[in-house]
């Protein structure tokens, strides 16, 4: 079957990838007709596997993990192009695997969808975990956000050896509480930081309305101290580097915190200790450090395109915290604002969350453009925060051209959903070059 | 992660300050109920939306909270409150029975009032969850709700004979069954409602008008804000002289999420 079922599943890969198809259904061949192809592929890994999860920015952090390794020397798999269900791993493994089903790497690193990682982890027990957070984003499908911490509690049970959480998301720091026996590391943030990431539960909490006393926090392996322009300060071992930057956006310099305090635990660990792992080089911190500060944002998050000969910066927002963040990280002093909303399957249908984000940061500037199928429940928000609006348009296409035009002296700023960004990017690449991601 | 409620960010622009030259009409308290730990779906944008709103009219708005262990506020003109998690409930749940006799008293006054949600389950006579175990209800409405494996999730209308069409978004596992003591907000012309039974949502009680609908509900539901508003105000003050609210935005808003899919 082993002999077979690689390049059968190869095989279909590159038919569809001729068709132009998906990255699934080569998958679900090889799930099919050899279901322990992935388990079995990934046990040969000699630094296991390590799953990245949680609502806001796993692929950044998956493709940080992944650069920092790599600038350790290590050999590292991952699921790059986005199929972070389990079918798309498979997937993933035929393109790099050989014809004998040989995978040529040290270590995978895999950006997991929550409720695939839940199958994934029961096929695959991971060596390592990193839960980024959880957030009021995938109500549609969950239901709940408590389920959603099921679903990442459920993730840190199967690992079996290191699990990475967030200091500062209490559902997320909960978990250590669940999982005796395996080493725990946090990634945290400075105290002065904590003010820019709204928790959901708390979004809500008025000016001297009391809050709960939080309880001593647990010690992290790496802290963000502070963010500047084009630098950030990174706490770790007792001391404070400073490096530089290109990832934009707190919330993914905060990611970056995560991404190191995983790579730290998968590379530098038994470095420190004198017993590099598996024959690997010593890691170093300043390696990582350099390479940190060479990822750029991964599809998407926060990117900045050039129209015009000015800049022109794409914000995902997804839910009330990140686009709380969005519009905190990026001040709309001196820009041109869009806002497109779709309210597509990938989007998430409900527009409640639209109401629990303050909008009136961008009260002195206006909204020059509303778009997307839910332009019009956008423009009453805006209207109930006094925020004055250009034009709404629901289609995206003109709605993007009038904006274009009629800011050609700005640089501009668009915040948008899944669906309202790839169509805007598609728009995009007819008058500039847009990155290609594969 | 921890809030920072000195950042003075999340309600800055509550009360923006009056810009209107007109002296206000009245002031007219609004109650949050436990927003702290049932505010989960845009809950806020109903109290915001009574705030401004009322300011439209040319009153003045006051936005009070009442959270769990809070001294209960005097002189409430108008109550609002929202859903929130399993975890929500539970935190909620023995401080609301400790209110019961202030917030029965309140609604056979006929303050209006608008529960979504979590709370219009707490505000009926008890929530029987899956396992069996029972979470009383301080019984103002007469309905019942019993937890279910099955999830009504989407897009709603509802046709209300107050109110015209409702549009919303419910999210619940909770099926609610209405008592005698009670009549239906409307029934359902997209969605489910109440329960997968019988076509109809939400609840309606004096001047409580109970819903499972999130969206938020009020914004893109102006008649029905403007009927909590003006109940406030006709209680308080004996008439009420509505301002003019530019409503277009929500009448398209209203047009485009009615065509979506469920
Ligand atoms: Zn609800």
């Amino acid at each position: 079957m082993l002999y077979i079922s690689v390049p059968l599943g190869k095989f279909v890969r590159r038919v569809s990838r001729l068709r132009g198809g998906g990255s699934a259904l080569p998958g679900l061949v090889v799930e099919k007709i050899d279901p322990g192809f992935m388990k079995r592929t990934l046990s040969t890994l000699p630094l296991g596997v390590a799953v990245v999860s949680g609502t806001n920015g796993k692929t950044t952090t998956t493709k940080m993990v992944v650069e920092l390794l790599e600038s350790q020397g290590l050999k590292v798999f991952t699921n790059r192009t986005g199929s972070n269900f389990t079918r798309g791993v498979a997937a993933a493994l035929l393109g790099e695997v050989d014809w004998r089903g040989r995978l040529d790497a040290d270590v995978a690193v895999l950006e997991l969808d929550e409720a695939h990682a839940v199958h994934f982890v029961n096929q695959v027990p991971p060596r390592y975990c990193l839960l980024l957070n959880v957030l009021r984003d995938q109500l549609d499908r969950f239901g709940e956000i408590d389920k959603t911490a099921q679903l990442l509690q459920h993730i840190a049970s199967k690992t079996t050896g290191t699990v990475v959480l967030n200091r500062e998301d209490p559902r997320v720091a909960r978990i250590a509480d669940t999982v005796a026996g395996l080493e725990v590391r946090y990634f945290g943030l400075d105290d002065s930081l904590l003010s820019t990431f709204p928790n959901d539960d708390e979004m809500r909490a008025a000016p001297g309305s009391p809050v709960p006393a939080a309880p001593a926090k647990p010690h992290a392996d790496v802290v963000l101290r502070r963010v500047g322009a084009a630098d950030a300060d990174f706490e770790y071992d007792g001391v404070t580097a400073t490096t530089a930057m290109k990832l934009r956006g707190v919330y993914n310099i905060f990611n970056a915190a995560a991404a190191l305090t995983l790579a730290r635990a998968i590379a530098v660990k038994d470095a420190a200790s004198g017993l590099p792992a598996q024959g690997q080089k010593a890691a170093d911190n300043d390696g990582l450090l350099a390479a940190l500060s060479q990822v750029a944002p991964a599809f998407g998050r926060g990117e900045s395109l050039v129209v015009d000969g000015l800049p022109l910066d794409l914000v995902l927002v997804k839910n009330p915290s990140g686009f709380r963040l969005g519009l905190k990280s990026f001040p709309a002093a001196g820009y041109a604002t869009m806002i497109a909303i779709n309210d597509n399957y990938a989007d998430g249908r409900d527009m409640s969350w639209l109401w629990d984000v303050e909008f009136d940061t961008l009260r002195d500037g206006g909204v020059d453009q509303l778009s997307g199928s839910r332009a019009y429940d956008m423009a009453l928000r805006l209207q109930y925060d006094d925020v004055a609006i250009g034009a709404v348009e629901t289609e995206i296409a003109p709605a993007l051209a009038a904006f274009i035009s009629g800011a050609r002296d700005k640089p501009k700023r668009i915040f948008c959903t899944y669906t309202a960004m790839l169509a805007i990017r598609r728009e995009l690449s007819k008058i500039t070059t847009v990155e290609v991601v594969s | 992660m921890t809030p920072q409620s000195d950042s003075g960010l999340p309600f800055e622009h509550v009360l923006p300050p009056e810009d209107s030259p007109a002296p206000s009409k009245g002031t007219i308290r609004v109650l949050q109920l436990y927003p702290r730990d049932m505010n989960i779906y845009g809950d806020w944008g109903n109290a915001l939306v009574l705030a401004q709103r009322l300011r439209w009219h040319g009153y003045t708005p006051e936005l009070l909270e009442y959270n769990v262990g809070d001294e209960f506020p005097a002189d409430v003109d108008l109550i609002v409150g929202g859903g929130g998690q399993d975890s929500g409930q539970l935190v909620i749940q023995d401080d609301l029975l400790s209110r019961e006799t202030v917030l029965k008293q309140l609604a056979e006054d006929g303050v209006p009032m608008l529960v979504i949600c979590g709370l219009y389950q707490l505000f009926g006579k008890f929530f029987k969850t899956r396992t069996g175990s029972v979470i009383p209800g301080i019984g103002i409405l007469d309905v019942e709700t019993n937890g279910t494996d099955e999830r009504l999730i989407g897009n709603v209308a509802v046709s209300s004979p107050e109110f015209g069409t409702i549009l919303g978004y419910e999210n619940h596992s909770g099926q609610t069954t209405l008592g005698p003591g009670v009549s239906p907000l409307g029934t359902t012309a997209k969605g489910t409602g109440n329960n997968s039974a019988d076509g109809q949502e939400g609840a309606r009680y004096r001047n409580i008008v109970a819903s499972y609908l999130h969206g938020s509900l009020l914004p893109k539901n102006p008649a029905l804000a403007d009927f909590l508003i003006r109940t406030a105000v006709e209680r308080k003050y004996g008439s009420f002289s509505p301002g003019t609210p530019d409503d277009s935005y929500a009448v398209l808003a209203r047009e485009h999420a009615a065509r979506r899919p469920r």
